[in-house]
Parts: structure tokens; C-alpha cells; sequence
């Protein structure tokens, strides 16, 4: 097999790997911890042998088991692929090294390790994948991962959560079934450039539209957007911290980015509807998610309510679909998985030193521990959008765009869930770190904010707080970057000349042209 | 016979989906149940039903004689059968063990992760 075949498999095989093996010696603590950090670590090496493979703009594509696309399942990584692949390993990494101190020994010893490669087997395999229905396999994987890590423990306010998490991600799963029986009963393919090129020639491009929300529902429910959004604020805050870190930084994400490539590639049959719809979802998203937000009052409720206004803002970046919007968006992903997850480690230290997060009961965190406060301000004001943190210029890129696509209102509320957001952090600052510990507070949080922080804990903060203050500073070049991301989304030639030559691309090009030109003519 | 599993699709929806809507956690796995076997039919029928046509070689030919079944769809459903039995198993048990911390089967009670 070639070497570039194996940058794609890698990356999936990996997380497979270590979970299997570590199945194999259940009960071995030690064994188990040790297995997981260098299953991340080499699972993070995988993926940026993969990413700079992919940085040049070369479209990698490996058909599995030597099946020609389309009739086989084909693996693709475009640098959009690649980045969000590298991301995942790397939030992965920084859990599972979290995670050592974190997580109790009975969740390590009810499988806690296995399972979270699993689900990192899940995320890179929905980022890599180019085909439809293999997509829905990589989606159930991900979520039956993410079902039992959710549950694990038992806890009462968990196995709530959980009961609504599952029940929402199942009903969006059977539509994404539906729709996708549908789809391969009307074009028979579900290769996404085969699909490209094909349902481009389907006589009644309504059907393709009318299919396009289902699947738009599906993808929604998963991403967090509004109106779907309900099973998120009420699962997330459950599970302890490290598991509710990755949640919160990828499995949403993995939900962005499938209705970023879907509706780039796919579902263009009527891109003026299709990203009117968007637009207002995701300037709902922003507002609703914000408001939950700023009525909650513990710092992971908040935090949760956070995920979903923020993914507002890369649905807004989508429907745009202009080159800046786009690479917006795509900035905002990679800003926004690190930070989000930072946070949420970031409250998993705070809960750890005062045994709660309810800003009633917090305190006094400023005075003894100052770096801690430091590295929270650096992820939350980046959330916020203060320069010169990587937030800032994220906002920038979505505000800029949706004012030169003249959506004013849209994006006037932008700029004003921005600065509720900013409020959230304020309120949070002022709560857990600023105001001394309460009188009334329990003896446990009192005396707890005495003991030391565990190094693997503040390691990874440190890390991607590091993360964001260097895009911040050096955002030219993740910039360019994006902006040739976009480029490759906006010319779905590339993609489909990468998986099925050249024949299918001028093709596919001249059908582009023909709309283009039917387009004009119509607006004479 | 695809308009009559058409109606059988539609039924198994509607049931399932009215299932999810009850307070009883027993009616929510039923009702689960019921929606991942009508998309599991609808992939089937929306793949195109035919009586008695394998997509196989005869013995007689050396290639496959049109028309023949679509084999792809049947292999969709496979797996999201498997699948749709994993989720399920799993969701009995979060359900049961739900039941056992909670002490309730009422879905609108289980109110303390909101708000």
C-alpha cells in the first residue's frame, strides 16, 4: 500500500488500536493509563503528518479496500478534513492527559479510557469520510461512545441527561437514514462528489431542496442549532468535566462540519433558499443561545449555553457563502474547539478545588489561585472577542463578511451577542474568581481551595491557552490558511476531480457554468 | 406493493414519533424501536422492489442480466439494523438503570437537569 494511503487510515485506525488493546487488559489501571496517553500521542502525530500533507492544497483520497469511488467507500482529506482531524487528535490528547487526575478510578475502571478513542474513532472518521452512508456509520459510532461516557458514573442528574441526549440523537439519526434512503433511491450514489455531480442533472431539483432539510434537521440536531438545541443545556453539564470538555469542543463541531461540506457540495440545487433558511438559524442560534446563557447560574450551565450562541456564529459564517465568510467560519471552528475546551477544563479545576459550580457557592479562586484565574481569562476573553485574542479576529471575519453581504440585522445581532457574551464571562470572573469565598459556603469549599492543582490538569489548560494568545498574535498565517480552505470549499471541482478524475470535474464544471448562465439570463 | 409499504412506512412514523411523545420511558424505547425499523423500510422500498431477481450470475450467462435487484440498499439496512439494535440495547439499559436511580417512568419528571 502507498504511504500517502496510510496518513488517511492512520488517523482512524489509531484510536481503534489503543481502545481494542486496552480492552484487552480491563481492570489493569495502570496499564490502561499508560496505553491511552501514547495511543493520543501517536494518534496526534498521525494527524499532523496528515495535516501537513494536505497543506500544499493536494486533495488525498484512498479508496478502501481498492474500491474504485464511487461504488466503494472512499476516505478524502481536503485541508478542512485534515484540520478539523487535527484538532480532534489534539483535543484528544489534552483530555486523555487531563483526564489522568480527573476522572476516579471506578469510571477508568468501567472502561473510561476505551471508550474515549472509541468516540475519537468516531469524530475523525466523520471528518475523513466521503461517503454518505459511511458518514452515518462514523455519526452511531460517535454517539454510542458518547451515550455510555455520558451515563458513566450513574449519577442521577447524568442518566437525565442522558435520557434526553439519547432519545434527541436517535430521532436525528433515523431522519438521517430516512433522508439518506431517500437520497440513494432518487440518484443512486451516496459518494458525496458522485452526488455532486449527479444531483446537479436531476430533473426536479425541489426534491433534492425538500431532501436537503432533512438532512439540514438531522446535521442541525447534532451541530446544536436552534430550534434544536434543547438536549444540549441539559446533558452537557453532567458528566465531569474532561468528558464534557470533548463533548463540548467536537462532537457539536463534527456536526459544523458536516453541514459546512454538505451544504458546499451536495445540496446546491437552490443555494438562495437553502442559505436564507441557514442564515436565520443561525442567528437564532446565537441570540437564544446567548439569553440561556445569561439567565443560568452555574459556571458549566453557562458555559453550555455558550456552545450553542457560539455555533450560531460559523452557521451564520456558512450561509453567507462568500470566500471571506467562509474562511470566517473555518477560523471560527479551529479558535472555537480549542477554547471551548479549554474552558470546560478550566470549570473541571475549579469544581475539583471547591467540590461545586455554582457561582453561589464559589469564590475567592483570584486570591489563591492567580494563574489559574489567568488561565481562564485568556480562553474566556477570546470567547468574548477581545484583541488581541484569537475570538477577536474570528467576530472580525464573520462581522466583516455579513456586512459586505449587507445583512444588516443579522449581523447587528452578532455584534450584540457579543457583547453578552462577554457579559457571561464577567459574570463568571466576578463569581468564581473575584468576590471572596461566601460565608455560607460548605466547609469543603472553604479549605478545598487550599490544595495544590494537579500539574496533568493545568498542563493542558496551559497548552491551549498557549494555543489561543499564539492565533491571536500570529494570525496571519492560520488566516491565509483558512482563506485557502475556503477556496477548496467553494470550488467543489477540486473535491470531485480528486475522487473521480478529471472527466467527472469538467463535467461537473460545465454544469456550473450552464447555471450560472441560466442565472443571468433569468435576471435579465 | 410499494404504495402499500409506503402506508406501512408512514404508520410506523407516526406511531413511533406518538410513542416519543408519551411520559412512560417504556413508550420512549417502543417508540424508538418502531422509528429505526420504518427508516430501516424505506431505505428497502426506496431502493426499488423486485420479486425474484438476485442480483447473481446465472449458470447460464457470464454476466448479470438487467433487471436485477438493487443489492446496495439491502446491505444499508443490514447495517443500520445492526446498528439500530446496538442503540437500542443500549437505550433499555439507560433506561432501566434510570428507572432504578430515579425510582420513576414518568419522562416529564426528570426535570432536574433543566433549568
Amino acid at each position: 500500500m502507498e504511504s500517502k494511503h496510510w496518513l488517511l487510515i492512520l488517523p482512524i485506525l489509531l484510536p481503534l488500536f489503543t481502545a481494542a488493546i486496552s480492552v484487552v487488559f480491563w481492570g489493569k489501571r495502570r496499564l490502561q493509563r499508560l496505553l491511552s496517553v501514547a495511543g493520543a500521542l501517536a494518534h496526534f502525530v498521525a494527524a499532523i503528518f496528515l495535516w501537513l500533507a494536505t497543506l500544499d492544497g493536494t486533495v488525498l483520497v484512498t479508496p478502501l479496500s481498492n474500491w474504485a469511488p464511487p461504488y466503494g467507500i472512499v476516505l478524502v482529506a481536503d485541508q478542512l478534513g485534515a484540520t478539523m482531524t487535527l484538532l480532534g487528535a489534539m483535543m484528544g490528547l489534552a483530555v486523555v492527559i487531563y483526564s489522568l487526575r480527573a476522572i476516579d478510578a471506578r469510571r477508568e475502571a468501567f472502561g473510561y479510557h476505551p471508550l474515549l478513542h472509541v468516540l475519537l474513532m468516531g469524530v475523525c472518521g466523520a471528518f475523513l469520510t466521503g461517503d454518505l452512508f459511511n458518514l452515518y456509520v462514523w455519526f452511531e459510532v460517535m454517539l454510542l461512545a458518547s451515550f455510555v461516557l455520558l451515563a458513566l458514573g450513574g449519577e442521577r442528574p447524568q442518566l437525565e441527561g442522558a435520557i434526553k441526549y439519547v432519545a434527541l440523537n436517535l430521532i436525528a439519526s433515523t431522519l438521517f437514514l430516512s433522508a439518506t434512503g431517500l437520497l440513494y433511491g432518487l440518484v443512486g450514489t451516496l459518494n458525496f462528489a458522485d452526488l455532486a455531480v449527479k444531483l446537479r442533472d436531476v430533473p426536479q431539483p425541489e426534491i433534492v431542496t425538500a431532501l436537503s432539510m432533512l438532512f439540514l434537521v438531522a446535521f442541525g440536531l447534532k451541530a446544536g442549532v436552534f430550534p434544536l438545541f434543547f438536549w444540549l443545556p441539559a446533558s452537557y453539564h453532567t458528566p465531569p468535566s474532561a468528558i464534557a470538555a470533548l463533548f463540548a469542543g467536537l462532537l457539536t463541531k463534527v456536526g459544523v462540519y458536516v453541514l459546512i461540506r454538505t451544504f458546499s457540495l451536495v445540496f446546491v440545487s437552490d443555494p438562495h433558499f437553502t442559505n436564507t433558511v441557514l442564515l436565520w438559524i443561525g442567528v437564532l442560534t446565537m441570540l437564544f443561545g446567548v439569553l440561556g446563557a445569561v439567565a443560568q447560574n452555574d459556571m458549566r450551565r453557562i458555559l453550555s449555553f455558550h456552545i450553542v450562541s457560539q455555533i450560531g456564529y460559523m452557521i451564520f459564517g456558512l450561509a453567507l457563502f462568500t470566500p471571506l465568510a467562509l474562511a470566517g467560519a473555518i477560523f471560527y471552528v479551529v479558535h472555537h474547539i480549542i477554547v471551548k475546551t479549554n474552558l470546560f477544563l478550566v470549570a473541571g479545576v475549579v469544581r475539583y478545588l471547591q467540590g461545586t459550580s455554582a457561582l453561589a457557592e464559589t469564590g475567592g479562586l483570584f486570591r489563591k489561585k492567580p494563574v489559574l484565574a489567568a488561565l481562564f481569562a485568556v480562553p474566556a476573553l477570546s470567547l468574548a472577542g477581545i484583541p488581541p485574542l484569537s475570538g477577536f479576529f474570528a467576530k472580525l471575519a464573520i462581522v466583516r463578511a455579513g456586512l459586505e453581504s449587507e445583512a444588516w440585522i443579522a449581523t447587528g445581532i452578532a455584534v450584540f451577542v457579543g457583547l453578552l457574551t462577554m457579559f457571561s464571562m464577567t459574570k463568571i470572573w466576578n463569581e468564581v474568581f473575584w468576590k471572596a469565598t461566601p460565608e455560607d459556603a460548605n466547609a469543603y469549599a472553604k479549605y478545598a481551595v487550599e490544595k495544590p492543582m494537579p500539574r496533568a490538569m493545568t498542563l493542558p489548560i496551559l497548552a491551549l491557552a498557549l494555543c489561543t494568545v499564539s492565533i491571536g498574535f500570529g494570525v496571519g498565517p492560520l488566516w491565509n490558511y483558512s482563506q485557502r480552505a475556503a477556496t477548496q470549499i467553494l470550488d467543489p471541482t477540486i473535491y470531485v476531480r480528486a475522487v473521480l478524475g478529471d472527466e467527472s470535474a469538467a463535467k461537473l464544471a460545465d454544469s456550473i457554468e450552464r447555471e450560472k448562465l441560466a442565472k443571468r439570463e433569468a435576471a435579465r | 406493493m410499494e404504495t402499500l409499504l409506503a402506508f406501512v412506512i408512514g404508520l410506523l412514523f407516526s406511531m413511533g414519533l406518538y410513542l416519543m411523545m408519551r411520559r412512560s420511558m417504556v413508550k420512549l424505547l417502543l417508540g424508538l424501536a418502531l422509528l429505526s425499523n420504518a427508516a430501516n423500510l424505506l431505505i428497502f422500498t426506496s431502493g426499488g422492489l423486485l420479486r425474484g431477481r438476485p442480483p447473481l450470475i446465472a449458470p447460464t450467462e457470464d454476466k448479470l442480466v438487467a433487471p436485477f435487484a438493487d443489492p446496495l440498499p439491502q446491505a444499508l439496512v443490514l447495517t443500520a439494523i445492526v446498528i439500530g439494535f446496538a442503540v437500542l440495547a443500549f437505550t433499555a439499559v439507560l433506561l432501566k438503570r434510570a428507572y432504578q436511580v430515579v425510582g420513576e417512568d414518568d419522562l416529564d419528571r426528570l426535570r432536574s437537569t433543566d433549568i
